[in-house]
């Protein structure tokens, strides 16, 4: 699944633009980014591993929460700021994106949809917190703080007037355009203001 | 079977077996700034002739491209790694600089010179005068971070760099770091501050106040005029004393000490009682005897001058560097905390400078950078490769 939501990343991204990646873990994508848009990457991260393994990959990273790392840059400072698999861990994803979107000229956000079918399914058979294959986590061990939709999200979107320049989903490695919040397991938005 | 482990482990934690000490090393001098050409000082005062000591490990490569400069810490020197003749305790870094080590000296020429204004070696308060034939003492003219770098400058000309592969310093070393930054920007492919900060704040300045005015405090210290008599031992061995407290962390010391006692019965009410008391006194009169109470004023005195935002913003003061940068901080440092580290980090990103920052999990407190190899190690090593290979965020440099 990851490797189609980094091609779907990917192919929004102008070659040679600047990039800051919120939660970029390893650096696997702006790994991926670095070779086929030649981007200058950035990126943020807490956990300590990841942050050597950046280095190690000679990625340029800053250890620190997402939720205060944006505020040291001016506006406009990166043509993309993406909110990768992230976004529904941040304490205040709303102050995080109106961040992003402030930092970045555009944003892109990636999250799992709670409302996909087999979460759906789980809840109505089962009675419990789904457990998926985007969403692994017990519910008394998990680092996802908000569950939300791809409806909820665009909703969020036309709210805050944000707008939608594309948007993406994936399931099980593929893309998804029948009724995404029921078949999407995944939401990819290319987003500005 | 080793490349089946090699790729099963993350590439920082692939540990170089071969690591080793780099062996017997000695001092050079490096004599420049002779009559009329002496050297101006930032503060408007200028100084020669001037001798600075200097020790290199490993060896230049044909397109001396691979020379990292380290820059020392207030009571260190050039001495970073390997052993003297006739020595038995190597230099303060050697864990971290040597062949295989974190600074791995089979693939980098590694060079580290002692302060001006120090007392291991460089002129300072304590060499001679040329124009009185005495020693300096308070003669000596006041110096900035600004001119120990200016003088670093003056002896990677004389070795022939055009270009540092990197310069690396922890605390004073990491001021050093900056100044480099700021000051010769197009001379260094890379910059590691580690545990420092853009300037002296004043609580940073109060605890070298306390240690300045517990030397000036000792009777023999005589307004600096010691030399041939009996040292200032007491106040220095007191500022020194002071000064290890701020290195250490509230858990290093408990862990270290705890409240343990000197089982025999003390002589007299108030002599050492508690491990720590002792500690402390023994770190005190060991370093009165290798280190120059004058040089003690001048070497922190540079520090507490030290703002690297002078007549500079935030926003601007990285503005012409194309150098990488990685900024280390370590969380139980209180004397230098990691919000400072994080400043440098945000004044990275404001220009626009490609950066890391990474705060390591150690327990030492400012102490951590000397003490705290093998992650900061990895991390040195892994930045110093992609830098040197040219493969930095992807990049290949021509």
């Amino acid at each position: 699944m990851k490797r189609t939501e980094h091609e779907v990343i990917s192919s929004w991204i102008d070659n040679g633009a600047s990039v800051l990646d919120l939660g970029c873990g390893d650096g696997e994508l702006l790994s991926l980014l670095i070779r086929d848009r030649e981007v200058r990457a950035q990126g943020i991260e807490l956990s300590d591993q990841a942050i050597h393994s950046c280095v190690a990959a000679g990625l340029s990273v800053f250890q620190e929460d997402i939720d205060t790392g944006l505020s040291d840059y001016n506006d406009g400072s990166f043509d993309y700021v993406i909110l990768n698999q992230t976004f529904q861990q941040v304490r205040k994803p709303d102050f995080v994106l109106t961040e992003a979107l402030r930092v970045g000229k555009k944003v892109i956000v990636g999250f799992p949809n709670f409302c996909y079918i087999t979460d759906r399914f789980q809840i109505f058979f089962h009675g419990k917190v789904p457990v998926t294959a985007s969403l692994p986590y017990e519910w008394y061990d998990t680092p996802n703080l908000h569950f939300l939709s791809i409806a909820n999200f665009r909703d969020y979107c036309s709210r805050k007037d944000i707008e939608i320049e594309s948007a993406a989903f994936v399931s099980k490695n593929k893309r998804i355009r029948l009724l995404p919040n029921l078949f999407g397991e995944v939401g990819l938005f290319l987003l500005s203001k | 079977m080793n490349e089946l482990i090699q790729k099963l482990t993350p590439l920082h934690e692939v540990r170089v077996p071969t690591s080793r000490s780099i062996g017997n090393v000695e001092t050079k001098y490096f004599n420049f700034a002779n009559h009329p050409n002496f050297l101006p000082l930032e503060l408007g005062e200028e100084i020669g002739p001037l001798s600075i000591a200097y020790e290199t490990y490993g060896i230049l490569n044909k397109d001396r491209s691979n020379a990292v400069l380290i820059s020392h810490a207030l009571s260190g020197d050039a001495h970073v790694a390997g052993t003297h003749w006739g020595e038995k305790a190597p230099g303060w870094w050697d864990d971290m600089v040597g062949p295989g080590k974190g600074i791995d000296t089979d693939k980098y020429f590694v060079i580290c010179s002692n302060v001006l204004g120090g007392c291991k070696g460089s002129t300072g308060p304590s060499s001679i005068n040329p124009q009185t034939g005495k020693p300096y003492g308070l003669e000596f003219p006041l110096v900035t971070i600004g001119d120990m770098v200016n003088v670093q400058r003056h002896l990677i000309d004389y070795l022939g760099i055009e270009k540092l592969l990197a310069v690396i310093g922890g605390s004073m070393g990491g001021m050093q770091v900056l100044q480099w930054m700021v000051a010769y920007p197009e001379r260094i492919r890379s910059a590691i501050p580690i545990a420092t900060a853009l300037k002296h704040t004043p609580q940073q300045i109060a605890f070298n106040a306390v240690g300045r005015q517990a030397v000036m405090a000792d009777p023999d210290w005589k307004c600096g005029n010691y030399y041939g008599s009996s040292v200032p031992a007491k106040g220095l061995a007191v500022a020194r004393m002071i000064g290890h407290i701020t290195y250490m962390s509230d858990a290093s010391m408990n862990e270290k000490f705890g409240r343990r006692t000197k089982p025999e019965k003390q002589a007299l009410k108030f002599s050492d009682e508690f491990e720590v008391e002792g500690y402390l006194h023994y770190r005190g009169d060991n370093f009165v005897k290798r280190f120059d109470a004058n040089s003690y004023l001048y070497v922190t005195k540079a520090i507490d001058y030290f703002n690297i935002l002078n007549g500079h913003n935030l926003e601007n003061v990285f503005r012409n560097l194309k150098a990488k940068v990685l900024v280390l901080a370590f969380k139980s440092d209180w004397l230098y905390p990691s919000h400072q580290s994080q400043e440098i980090a945000k004044a990275c990103k404001l220009a626009g400078v490609e950066a890391s920052y990474c705060e390591v999990n150690s327990t030492y407190g400012h102490d951590s950078f000397l003490l705290e190899i093998e992650e900061q190690a990895g991390l040195i090593s892994n930045f110093l490769k992609t830098v040197s290979n040219g493969h930095f965020n992807g990049s290949h440099e021509a």
